[in-house]
Parts: C-alpha cells; structure tokens; sequence
C-alpha cells in the first residue's frame, strides 16, 4: 500500500507539469505580457514605459525560457516561467497584482470556504442517499415516479435559482438569516446557514437520481435475490445489502471532490459574500488578476489529484478484496 | 446584405449533419429502430415538441444580415452597422417598443414616479402612463383588466382554430398521402375505403400522438394569447433601459442553443477520435492520451475556462480591427466560449467511449475481422464507431442542458458570453440587483429563469427519452 501510494504520488507529478505548461502555455504564450500590462493599465494611460514599468514591478520582464544574459543556473531560473510557473510545485504562488502573497491569502481563506463546503456536502450526502434509497424501497410505483419527476424537475432548475430565490425568501421576506456576510467562531451559523441549505437544494435533483440509478443497478444482482430468499425484509436488504455494495460507486464520484472541497464553490461565496476561496477567485477573474487565477488553478489540480488517490484508498476500506500494489 | 457570423456557420454545418444523418438512418431499419421507440414515448415527443418550437426561434434568429442605408458613397451601398436578424424583423414590434425604464408585465403605467405637469399646470409627482403599454386605453385604472381578459379570451380562442385548422389540414394531408401512395404503388396494397374522418379517429388511438396533439393545441393557444397581448402590451415587462423582457429572452434562445449544441459538435471529434484511438490501438498511444485527459481533467472546470476566456478576452481586446461589426465581435467570443467549454468537456465521454472501445476490441466479431485481415482503419471505421454511436447520442443529449444552465453560471462568474450579446446568462446577471428594489423588479429574472426551465427541462426528458431508447442495458421485449 505504502509502495502504491509513492507510485501514485510519482505519477501526480508528469500531471502536475502538464497542468503547469499548460496554464503557462496559456497566461504567457498565447498573450505576451505587454498585452496583459496593457490590459492591466487601461487603454488609456498606455505609454512604452508604463507598461516597461509595470511589467518590473510584477515580474514580467523577463524572458519566458531561456535568459541568455544571465549566468549559469540563473540562466534557466531567471525567466518568467521558473519564477512564475515552476515555484508554484513549492506552493510558493508569488503575490497577486495588489502585492498580497497569494499563499497566505490562500491560508486565510480556506477556512471560510470550508465551513461552507463541509456541512453542504456532508448534510447533502445524507440527504440524497436517503432519498435516493426511498426511491428504490418504492421503485416502480407511483411515489417513485413522482419522485424521479420531481428530480428531472429540480435538475432543470438553474442554480442561480436557489440562491437568488433563498436569499429573497430567507433574508428578505421571512429575516431569518443576513442576506450575506461572514463572522468567525460561533456567530458564523447564522451565515453559514442559508448557503448550505442552498447548496444542498442546488444538486438534489442530479444527484438523488443518480444515486437511485446506481441502487437500481444493484438491486437487480442475485446476491439481493438470494437475501430476500432468506427473507430478510426489503428494508433490511436496502439498508445492509444494497448500500453496502453500492459503496463502490458512490465512492468513485464522492471522495473525488472531498479535497477540492476547500477551493469552496464560487457561486454561493460570491453570492453570500463569503471571504473564501471561491470569492477570492472570482475577485480575482473579475479583476483579470492573473497571478491569482493561476495559483488557483494550480492548486484546484493538486487537489484533484490528491481526490483520486484518496478515492484509491477509499475502496480498499469499504471492500475487502480490493488491493493496492 | 446577408451574413454569416461564424457561428451561424456552425449551426448551418450542424443543420445539415442532422438532416443528413436523418436521412441515413431513415432508410436502414436498425437504426431506425430506437428512434422508433423515442417516437412511442409520450414524454420524449411532447418535449421534442417543445424543444423544435425553441430551436425554430433559433434559427430563425440564426439568419443574420445588414440593412443597407438610403445614402451611397461613391456609387456603393453602404450597409448599416447593425447586425440584425430574420427574428428581429418579426419581432419588430415588440424591438422597438422601448419605453423609458422598468415597467411591470401588462401594466400601462412606469415602475417609477415622475414629475408631470397636470392640465391645471401643477408639478405633480405620479406614475407617468407608458409610451406604448396599454397606450390604447382611455383609463386603464378601469379598463386594464377587462382589456386584458378580453385580449387572452380571444388570443386563445384564435390560436385554438389555427391550431385545430392546422391539424385538419395537416391530417387530410396526410390522408391524401396515403392514398396516393396506395393507388401508385401497384402492388395490390389494398385502397382502403376509410375517409379522413376515419383515418384521424385511427391516429388518435395513438398514445404519444394523442398528448402531442393536445400540447400543440396548448401552445398554439398560448401563443395566440402572448400575440394577442403582445400587441399592445409588454407581456414580460420590460426591463431597465426599457427594452421588451419578451424579447431578450426569445433572442436569449438562441445563445443557449448554441453554446448546448456547437460545444458538442467541437467536443465530439476529440472525443471520438482519442477515446477509441486510445480502446483500439492501446500500448503508448493510449497512455499519451490517458495523460492528455488526466491533465485536462484535473483541472477544475470552471478554472480552465476562466482562465482561457481571460486570454482571449484579452486577445481579442488586442486584435479590435478584425471585426467589421460589434456583433462579429460577440459573435467569435460566443464561437470560443464553445471552443473552450469543448476541450474541457471532451474528456468524459472519451473516457467512456476508451471503455467501451476497450471492451468491444476483444468481441468475437472484432477478433474474426482482424483474423480476416481486416485493416485496423477499417475495423475502426466499419465496427468500432457504430457499436459506440449509442453512448456519444446519448451523451450528446445529456449534456445539452447541463451546458444551457452552464452558461448562466459562467456568464454571471464574468466569463461567459460578451455582455453584448443576449442570453439568459446576462440577462439574470443584469437583473440579479433588481431583486432589492421596492417594489420588487421581479420579471426580467422570471423570464429567463421561467424559459430556461422550459428550454432544460424539455431538453432533459427528451435526453431520457433517447437514453430509455438506446440504452442496451434495459430489457426490452
């Protein structure tokens, strides 16, 4: 297992450089710096040495490669893409355009963005596998099928619905929970409330019914016939039988998305104002910071990385004959 | 002067492949044979009924050209700025209608107060009447409802006769068809003695037939209603400059169709061509484009196309002389929102179709075309890609609708369509802050939430509908 897991970590990195070149590609190649200088400055104020001078001033002046006046190591070092790309491998993500370092930002910001994402997805884990069960206890009748109708419905839903039509309802209408906002420690419920009851409506559609597709799978499986045959109630099959070997499934799409979890969800952070990940990356698009949307990038494919493996080790915990080597 | 902007190029090219390929299948009885049970489903033909009114609404907005102005230079016709549409010359009434700002759905008066100087010449601050809503009416205070009621009464009672003439005619039609067809055909098909009477009572046993017929009534209904009103009033409203709700969202149409269809059509031939490179050929081809997707695929989505649209926002923002028209300009940003969502979006189905490739390669039937020395292009060509057709149609329709509500998301994160260009994305973005007004400005919102549902929703039973048809796992008697 040890020797699986330093496998799997070796083989992140050739990943982990495709994802760098590729960004890079993309920030420095398809767009020289003078252009995003330009961009940066305003159509207006642009002079040859303002743009030489922003450029200093964030480190862009400097060739993309190869710097062939530099000397020795600082030949390769000295360039845009060692000193903007390649240190991110060390979490080192430079500052962001208004000169904050971008990995303490990040630090602070995690936090936040997780008291947002944890509650929603575990309450929304909960609550779709629930209903998701209930639907097959009463598959092919008309409760299920009104059940699955109501998914298609709510999946049809757009998520800017829930969360312009909660903070109307909740906030506005009923005053129960600030409209937006945050506050650190306990008086952070009250923020946290709403947006975590959005985001848990937000994918209740898809996700129930996907989940009722991967019980209806197993249900047709003899392994659940030869249960029955024992005469053990449906529920008892459902809940002990079912459930159990439907974790393999379930596992591949959930554990996926626990690490990214931290990145928050853009939409509800911008939103409910959420000082978190998510917003600040928004902040950030919006304010074509590009330091910042690179970090972000970087980071997001680490974590999903980080998903898969754990995905891995997940199944070894949930089904015995899994093994890794 | 007619244009073509490049997506309506897309579109074209995606026109001709459906029509193409309809014909192709309609002669081969396999093929045929799952639409044929998508046709025996109620659901799938009400909401291809629906989905058809949309993508009509598209297309006809897809028809793109410039008006020419009275003025020649130098013996040339000059042709105006604006890029207009075949859809916009038909809705020219209710386009330029515009009044000064917000105004509620079938009101005849502004959101807000005025100063208006009364017959006696005293300032009096009230809400001014509207310049066309309700400009009919003597009182409207009065007179507004029962106007309104009468409009819908008689909206509905017309749509309702064309919709039931429509549907004698297209039934004698058909019957006449049928007729003909027997009386040609010498092949001793009986003529049968039935009239059209007889032959509609005889389509009406028809299940799916039955509710389609019922929801074409509804809708003619409806829209003979929204026509009727339409006329004299802003159905919808109309939004903070004072254009026609109504309208922005029938033009929002067409952005959402687009970017749900040209997306798919950039995403498939990567996906095809590496999912089933990647199944078949197998050794490094397989694990250079396993990395490939890896690499995409872990990255997060909305980062990846953030990112891509920053640059070529700036990218376009540096090339400003390439475009002739400001819709030109929108336009190549429409064409590469579906660009970039197309390379993000390839890599799940290619994961499936490496899959299923994987799968299919070592069938018996694959094995005996590689013993007959079949080469592999062929065996790629003539096995490969039609046993894995099913799983890129349904793939295809599925992401339809996800790729609809993704535009509003991306439109509203700032990097979506070019504000310019009309889509339920900016149109929600425009309105979102209206919700804080008092009163409530409620109906810009409601309309593009309102016809997004309908769009995804018929979008996303159609796709179960094609999905219960050919899916192989489900038994079927």
């Amino acid at each position: 297992m040890i020797a699986y897991l330093i496998r799997r970590i070796l083989y992140a990195i050739p990943i982990l450089i495709g994802v760098n070149l590729l960004t890079f590609s993309l920030f420095f190649v398809v767009n020289t710096a003078d252009d995003m200088a330009r961009m940066q400055l305003g159509m207006k104020r642009v002079t040859p040495e303002a743009i030489e001078k922003w450029k200093q001033q964030h480190g862009y002046d400097k060739p993309l490669l190869f710097n062939a006046h530099a000397e020795g190591v600082r030949k390769i070092s000295d360039t845009i893409f060692f000193q903007k790309s390649a240190r991110m491998f060390a979490f080192d993500f430079g500052s962001s355009n208004d000169g904050r370092n971008v990995a303490r930002e990040i630090q602070t910001r995690m936090m936040p963005s997780l008291a947002i994402a944890l509650p929603t997805f575990l309450i929304g884990l909960l609550i779709y596998i629930t209903f998701a069960l209930l639907m097959t206890l009463f598959r092919a009748t008309a409760l299920d099928m009104l059940g699955v109708s109501l998914c298609v419905l709510l999946m049809s839903i757009s998520g800017l619905f829930y969360i312009i039509g909660g903070q109307f309802v909740a906030s506005k209408l009923w005053h129960w929970v600030p409209i937006s906002g945050y506050a650190s420690g306990m008086d952070s419920i009250k923020f946290v409330l709403l947006p975590v009851l959005i985001g848990v409506m937000g994918s209740i559609g898809a996700s129930s019914r996907w989940y009722r597709t991967i019980f209806l799978e197993e249900i047709g499986k003899d392994y659940v016939r030869t249960a029955r045959a024992k005469g053990l109630s449906e529920l008892r099959v459902l809940f002990r039988h079912v459930l159990k070997n439907a974790m393999i499934p379930i596992l591949t799409g959930v554990v996926v998305v626990i690490p990214l979890l931290f990145m928050g969800s853009l939409l509800t952070e911008s939103f409910f104002g959420i000082p978190g990940l998510g917003s600040y990356t928004i902040d950030a698009i919006n304010a074509q910071d590009f330091g910042v949307v690179r970090a972000m990038v970087f980071l997001g494919s680490v974590l999903y990385i980080a998903g898969l493996v754990l995905t891995d080790i997940s199944y070894t915990i949930v089904d015995p004959r899994v093994r890794l080597q | 002067m007619p244009v073509i902007l490049w997506t309506d190029a897309m579109i074209y090219l995606l026109l001709a492949t459906v029509v193409a390929a309809a014909l192709w299948i309609r002669k081969r009885p396999h093929l045929a044979l799952p639409w044929q049970r998508v046709a025996k489903s109620s659901v799938g033909m009400v909401s291809l009924l629906l989905l058809s009114l949309f993508v009509l609404v598209g297309l006809i907005d897809t028809m793109h050209y410039r008006v020419a102005l009275p003025e020649k230079s130098n013996g040339q016709t000059v042709y105006s700025v604006e890029v207009l549409s075949v859809f916009d010359a038909f809705a020219q009434g209710i386009k330029s209608r515009t009044e000064k700002t917000y105004s509620a759905p079938l009101a005849a008066y502004l959101y807000a107060k005025e100063s208006m100087e009364t017959l006696e010449g005293k300032i009096r601050r009230d809400y001014p009447r509207l310049r066309y809503g309700g400009a009919h009416l003597a009182d409207p205070q009065r007179e507004l409802l029962g106007d309104v009621l009468k409009r819908t009464g008689i909206g509905a009672l017309e749509g309702l006769l064309i919709g039931v003439l429509l549907i004698v005619v297209s039934n004698m039609l058909f019957h006449f068809f049928v007729k003909l067809r027997a009386v040609w055909s010498s092949t001793g098909l009986e003529i049968s003695k039935d009239n059209w009477i007889s032959t509609f009572t005889r389509a009406m046993k028809n299940k799916p037939l039955r509710a389609l017929l019922i929801t074409a009534l509804l809708i003619a209904m409806l829209l003979g209603i929204t026509v009727n009103l339409a006329a004299v009033y802003h159905v919808l409203g109309t939004d903070k400059v004072g254009q026609d709700v109504l309208y922005l969202a029938l033009k929002s149409i067409r952005t959402g169709l687009v970017i749900g269809t040209v997306t798919t059509l950039v995403m498939l031939p990567f996906a095809l061509l590496f999912g089933i490179a990647a199944g078949y050929l197998r050794g490094w081809v397989d694990d250079a484009i396993q990395y490939l997707y890896t690499v995409l695929s872990s990255i997060p989505s909305v980062l990846l196309i953030a990112a891509a649209v920053l640059m070529m926002q700036v990218y376009i923002e540096m090339h400003p002389e390439w475009f002739e028209t400001s819709a030109a300009r929108a336009d190549l940003r429409l064409l590469f929102l579906c660009l970039i969502l197309g390379v993000t979006s390839w890599t799940g189905l290619c994961r499936l179709l490496r899959g299923e490739t994987l799968k299919l390669r070592e069938l018996e039937y694959i094995q005996a075309a590689q013993a007959f020395g079949v080469s592999s292009s062929r065996i790629l060509t003539r096995h490969i890609v039609p046993n894995v057709m099913h799983i890129v149609l349904i793939a295809v329709v599925m992401d339809f609708s996800s790729l609809v509500l993704a535009e509003a998301v991306l439109s509203y994160v700032g990097v979506g369509v070019d504000p310019s260009t009309m889509s339920f994305g900016t149109l929600i973005n425009s309105a979102r802050l209206e919700m804080g007004r008092e009163p409530m400005v409620w109906w810009t919102l409601a309309a593009a939430f309102g016809f997004m549902l309908v769009l995804v929703l018929a979008a996303n039973l159609f796709a179960d509908a094609v999905r219960d048809a050919f899916d192989p796992r489900l038994n079927r008697a």
